[in-house]
């Protein structure tokens, strides 16, 4: 058929530059592709002056193998390997974040498309598979050759099933969590090395379009990483007559004006990304970027400036952007690049989100402790519930019954408690809760815990590091600020859209707090030989002769008598005279 | 063990140590004095290397240029300071936002027992403030501290001033992989202490405190900087924490490696460190150092900020300018540049310090005497009161060959009914002694206020002296709860007692805080090996008194003095003596050190135990 070899053609004939022409040449005289992809990036000045790049990236595949049931073979825009991975492991949807850093909520506001420092992963398989751990260990191992990444650690010690925080994202309605599995990797390191089997999943790779701009040097150059790919099933049109796999890999960074500005708080495409762009993806239905310009012209001037405003309503807000649509000629203007500049005049403080959280260890002493988190709700008049999602590993055992909730000094009853020991060795805690946070007031929740003394085996290679424990995570519904959109929904950005949205008056959140570096009791491991030595002697020469001393009645032993004597002693004995 | 097991040859033993008791004892306490000695000759001690990997062989180059800006924010600040009349926090977080931190207020208060006349306070009330630097793509995990203390007066300016241009410094810097929290602390300790009990969410000593708003997760290391003037002539290391905790052994040797690559003079314990360990002089620095060393630690107290991170298992230390009249002058610039390396080699910590040792002596900032040679000294020391214990066993053990008379026969079954009583009492009565000693200096100030024309710091120490001389009189009066004389046998047993639970004491004590446990060891052991009731009397009570934990504290505070090269006359070091027991009684309520509580409740006690067996009827 030939179409499969349509990515390398069209880009050799990027190369020879005649792609423009082509296009245009062509269109309308083949047949609609049954795949399609889109792109953007959108650009987002934070208040605290830093700057925010959000890349998402959305190919739509129209098969469906799982209802079907037969093989596919065939792939045009969407990666082969996660197309196999999907159909082999019959998975419903799959979502994976690495992420370097951690999201400032406080100085950010809430991010597009949240995620936990480290790794995480969470797989919903599809109500058929019978042995789901199974299948679990077998796509962990598989993803993390996938990505370069250290995936293949996710085992029974650090895997949740979550009965309520993380629902399918995607079509249908599935709610038994038992083909849920959820688990996160905090001590993960991301890096070039997983960037580049990322960008490899790309249609037009790191070739042309927006993914030019991914240099490495530059993305890890930067306060905040995070790169992301998400699959699930979603209608394939308007009416939802068929359905479609969507693959959306987004990739967020935060770049800190501070450090690499130099004082000077001017930032263009090419100071971050030290390219420009001068196309769109050839094979890309849509390429776009948006800039948030909500604050304008307070905070910043924009230029090249551009007519094209889009006005969206994103996490409860309304903003509004400028669009470059990069598929129209006009955008690149004169030089035949578009190097979007961004001049900063005003200063900011910190931002008041509606909704954030913090956690942290109390206590000190390698004996015992208490975990705290905080979550706040700064939204002056509505109380909302949340969602609390923790996961303990088994070597911090925690006191369930020390659990608290309080709310402005009163205890706040959760009116759903989840709760799963842990087993030694098997299975971390699991903890999820409904929590009512209050209007304007801080909720803390305290549980105490006893760390365990591990097996010598058992620690990591640097143990005076400490041990992590993963993010909590908090779901909420979140009272809106202002009324959604329902209208116009085609239209909206990719951004906008990633979490379905059923209520108009309120808008969905996942925050994530930080993850928390636990000390155990750590044996010297320098010195086991002297350990063994001196315990020994102690024991051996120390312990067992004062016991023995301390034990044991001393008397004078008789001299034994000479054997003749005893001999004469058994013949008197048998003739009954009286021994001598 | 064999040698035990046999009866024979047990008895031989055991002869020969009852026999020898009174001269091997002599030589085990000449030893441990001269094996205490020896360890600041610099050929039996080791040489200190850097232990830890992360922080061995890693380059840094140390590019801080902004010594004079920090200064010209250190006399802003100053400025501020004197029109505010304490911390300026307004202007603090203004300056530390501009820095590009994240900046968190806490407020505390605290009253203290009685008021503290050496730093004229009562009702403390202040502020921390503090900024946290971010490090770019880290979870928040990890993080170190750099922490100057404001003070009321005039000093101290430069060091915030630094604090703050090293801030501003490390904000543009890329390569931080720990978050860094600068922490401006008011009324030194204890606003160290609410902000640590903040951080950790912890109350021990019932300090009023806001929650902290911002974390950083653990705290790695810290450092604290005290800085009075623009340049300096030599940079002193603090070590000595809260109980006698030191910080990893690393923690000196990166501040001591540091001063070498930047060529600034560094000292410790104030004392410059000399060449010549061959001569006389040479050796008496060392020892003078090591003492110094030995005498801070077996106080207890903290003596910098650094020393309320060690309960928290956070390596610390202070690091203080010094400015003499020597002719060689360092500059700001280069203190920032040190403080920069040190940094920057704590951040590429993968592990908490902890390879190098934890108990140390320091006779020098070069070399180290690690608990493996220290603690033998104390062994000999405490030998003594086992082998004493040992020949008195003995002598119980064979009472027929003392009395051959008929009243022998039934002599060990009234023993055990009248000894127990006879030995449980004096235990029970100097204990409760010892309560009195703990409790009441504190709970009757209004009263000794009332009724005496003396200020509350007054009434408490001199209280604590009343109690401590009135415990004097008790043997006179113990037996009045015994039936009966005391005997023979009696004085035996408690002596026996005292003798084991002194060495138990002394021990454990040595096992946590080797300093406190050798000097308490130096004089109670001679007066727990000789005391009989059968001396002279007025001359072995001097003698007694004169070795009592009190007397040794007294002895401590000249020692001390001279030590320092700032010799007191006797009236001054009697004043200085009762701030002493003052600061001891605050340290206890305010930090919780433990050697007040230690002293009064068992060290004291077991000290009248002895004193009771001299005046044993």
């Amino acid at each position: 058929w030939g179409i499969s070899r349509l990515p390398a053609l069209w880009l050799k004939l990027k190369r020879l530059s005649l792609v423009g022409r082509l296009r245009r040449g062509t269109e309308g005289k083949w047949p609609r592709l049954p795949d399609s992809c889109e792109e953007e990036l959108l650009i987002r000045p934070l208040h605290s002056g830093d700057i925010y790049a959000s890349f998402q990236f959305r190919t739509l595949w129209d098969t469906d193998f799982l209802h079907q049931g037969k093989k596919v073979s065939h792939y045009r825009l969407f990666p082969k390997s996660l197309g196999q991975v999907l159909s082999k492991f019959s998975v419903r949807e799959l979502h994976i974040s690495f992420t370097q850093g951690y999201w400032r909520t406080m100085q950010w506001g809430q991010p597009i498309v949240p995620s936990p420092p480290g790794a995480e992963l969470w797989v919903w398989f599809h109500n058929t598979v019978a042995d789901v751990d199974g299948n679990w260990k077998e796509l962990t191992n598989v993803l993390s050759g996938i990505f370069c990444a250290s995936l293949n650690f996710i085992d029974s010690t650090n895997t949740v099933q979550p009965s309520a925080s993380f629902k399918p994202l995607g079509l249908g309605n599935a709610t038994d969590h038992r083909f849920l599995r959820y688990a996160t990797l905090p001590r993960e390191i991301v890096c070039t090395e997983n960037l580049t089997p990322w960008k490899k999943l790309l249609p037009c790779g790191s070739k042309a379009g927006l993914a030019v701009l991914m240099k490495s040097e530059k993305l890890f150059h930067s306060s905040f990483h995070s790169q992301a790919v998400h699959i699930r099933p979603v209608c394939k049109d308007w009416q939802c007559s068929s359905t479609a796999w969507e693959l959306r890999q987004t990739l967020n960074v935060v770049f800190d004006l501070y450090t690499s500005g130099q004082g000077k708080k001017e930032w263009s495409l090419f100071k971050m990304f030290s390219r420009t762009l001068t196309e769109a993806c050839p094979l890309a239905s849509s390429s776009k970027v948006y800039v948030d310009v909500t604050d304008n012209p307070e905070l910043f001037d924009l230029s090249p400036a551009t007519s094209v405003l889009n006005t969206a309503v994103v996490l409860g807000d309304r903003r509004t952007y400028s669009v470059y649509d990069l598929t129209q000629k006009e955008t690149f203007g004169q030089l035949r690049s578009l190097n979007l500049v961004l001049r900063w005049k005003g200063e900011s403080d910190m931002l008041r989100p509606l909704l954030h959280a913090e956690r942290y260890v109390a206590g000190f002493g390698l004996q015992t402790g208490e975990i705290h988190t905080l979550i706040y709700n700064n939204h002056p008049y509505r109380a909302f519930p949340v969602l609390l999602l923790d996961s303990v590993p088994w070597y911090l055992r925690l006191y369930i019954h020390t659990l608290t909730v309080t709310s402005k000094t009163r205890e706040n009853k959760p009116s759903y408690i989840h709760y799963q020991p842990s087993k030694d060795r098997l299975r971390p805690h699991l903890l999820e809760m409904l929590v009512q946070l209050p209007p304007h007031s801080v909720t803390e929740v305290t549980v105490q815990f006893e760390r365990a003394l591990l097996k010598w085996t058992e620690y990591t290679p640097d143990p005076n590091h400490g041990f992590y424990v993963g993010s909590s995570v908090i779901s909420a519904l979140v009272p809106s600020v202002v009324a959604m959109d329902t209208n116009n929904t085609q239209e909206r950005p990719l951004f906008s859209s990633f979490f379905p949205t059923k209520e108009e008056s309120s808008y969905f959140v996942r925050v994530y707090t930080e993850p928390l570096l636990v000390n155990l009791p750590t044996p010297d491991f320098s010195m086991p030989y002297n350990v063994i030595c001196l315990t020994c002697t102690v024991v051996a020469v120390g312990y067992g002769s004062f016991y023995n001393l301390l034990t044991r009645t001393f008397q004078v032993e008789e001299p034994s008598q000479p054997l003749a004597k005893r001999l004469a002693n058994v013949i008197r004995r048998i003739r009954g005279v009286p021994l001598l | 063990m064999g040698l035990l097991s046999d009866p024979n040859r047990r008895k031989a033993l055991t002869s020969l140590l009852t026999r020898l008791n009174t001269p091997i004892c002599v030589v085990c306490y000449l030893a441990g004095i001269a094996w205490f000695m020896g360890l600041a000759f610099e050929p039996f001690t080791l040489r200190t290397y850097m232990s830890e990997n992360a922080m061995g062989s890693t380059m840094v180059e140390e590019r801080f240029p902004a010594g004079e800006r920090a200064l010209a924010t250190a006399r802003e600040f100053a400025a501020h300071k004197r029109k505010v009349g304490g911390m300026p926090v307004e202007w603090l977080v203004k300056t530390m936002q501009a820095r590009g931190l994240e900046v968190f207020t806490q407020s505390f208060t605290r009253t203290l027992p009685f008021p503290d006349e050496n730093k004229e306070r009562y009702m403390v009330r202040g502020t921390n403030i503090y900024g946290i630097l971010r490090a770019p793509r880290a979870p928040r995990t990890e993080a170190l501290v750099l922490s100057a203390p404001c003070s009321p007066d005039n000093s101290n300016n430069q060091a915030v001033g630094l604090l703050l241009g090293l801030a501003q410094y490390f904000r543009s810097q890329i390569y931080w992989a720990k978050d860094i929290i600068f922490l401006v602390n008011e009324h030194d300790l204890i606003g160290m202490q609410a902000w640590l009990e903040g951080y950790h969410h912890t109350n021990i000593t019932g300090m009023d405190y806001t929650p902290l708003q911002g974390r950083a997760g653990s705290i790695q290391a810290a450092l604290s900087l005290e800085l009075s003037s623009d340049v300096i002539t030599s940079l002193d290391l603090v070590l000595e924490g809260l109980n006698g905790q030191l910080p990893n052994l690393d923690l000196a040797n990166l501040f001591h490696a540091f001063c070498q690559k930047i060529g600034v003079l560094c000292t410790i314990q104030g004392k410059l460190q000399r060449g010549d360990w061959d001569t006389a002089e040479g050796y008496t620095h060392a020892v003078q150092t090591m003492m110094l060393m030995v005498l801070k630690q077996a106080s207890g107290r903290p003596w910098g900020d650094h020393g309320l991170f060690l309960r928290y298992h956070i390596e610390a230390a202070s690091v203080r300018g010094i400015n003499s009249f020597r002719q060689y002058k360092t500059d700001a610039t280069t203190i920032g540049r040190l403080l920069e390396g040190m940094f920057r080699k704590l951040n590429n910590l993968l592990e908490r310090l902890h390879q190098s040792y934890f108990f140390y002596l320091m006779p020098s900032l070069t070399h180290f005497v690690s608990i493996g040679y220290y603690m033998p000294a104390f062994g000999l020391l405490a030998t003594i009161l086992l082998l004493r214990a040992l020949d008195l066993w003995v002598q119980l053990g064979t009472p027929a060959q003392v009395t051959e008379d008929g009243a022998g026969e039934v002599e060990p079954v009234s023993i055990n009914n009248q000894g127990v009583l006879s030995v449980l009492t004096p235990v029970v009565i100097s204990h409760l002694t010892g309560v009195a000693l703990y409790t009441l200096p504190v709970l009757s100030q209004e009263t000794a206020v009332e009724h005496f024309p003396v200020s509350e710091t007054e009434a408490v120490v001199l209280t604590a002296i009343a109690i401590y001389t009135a415990g004097l009189a008790l043997p006179h009066n113990t037996h009045r709860f015994i039936s009966g004389e005391g005997t023979e046998q009696g004085w035996r047993v408690l002596k026996l007692v005292a003798l084991l639970y002194l060495a138990v004491l002394l021990g454990c004590t040595a096992l946590i805080n080797f300093s406190l446990g050798f000097i308490l060891a130096i004089t109670l052991v001679p007066a727990a090996a000789c005391v009989t009731p059968h001396m002279p009397k007025a001359l072995t009570a001097l003698a007694m008194v004169l070795l009592s934990p009190g007397c040794t504290l007294l002895y401590c505070v000249f020692i001390f003095q001279e030590l320092q090269e700032a010799p007191v006359t006797l009236p001054e070091g009697w004043m200085l003596f009762l701030s002493v027991i003052s600061q001891g009684i605050l340290d206890h309520s305010l930090y919780g050190s433990l050697v007040y509580p230690l002293l009064a409740l068992l060290i004291y006690p077991c000290w009248l135990l002895l004193w009771n067996i001299l005046f044993w009827k």
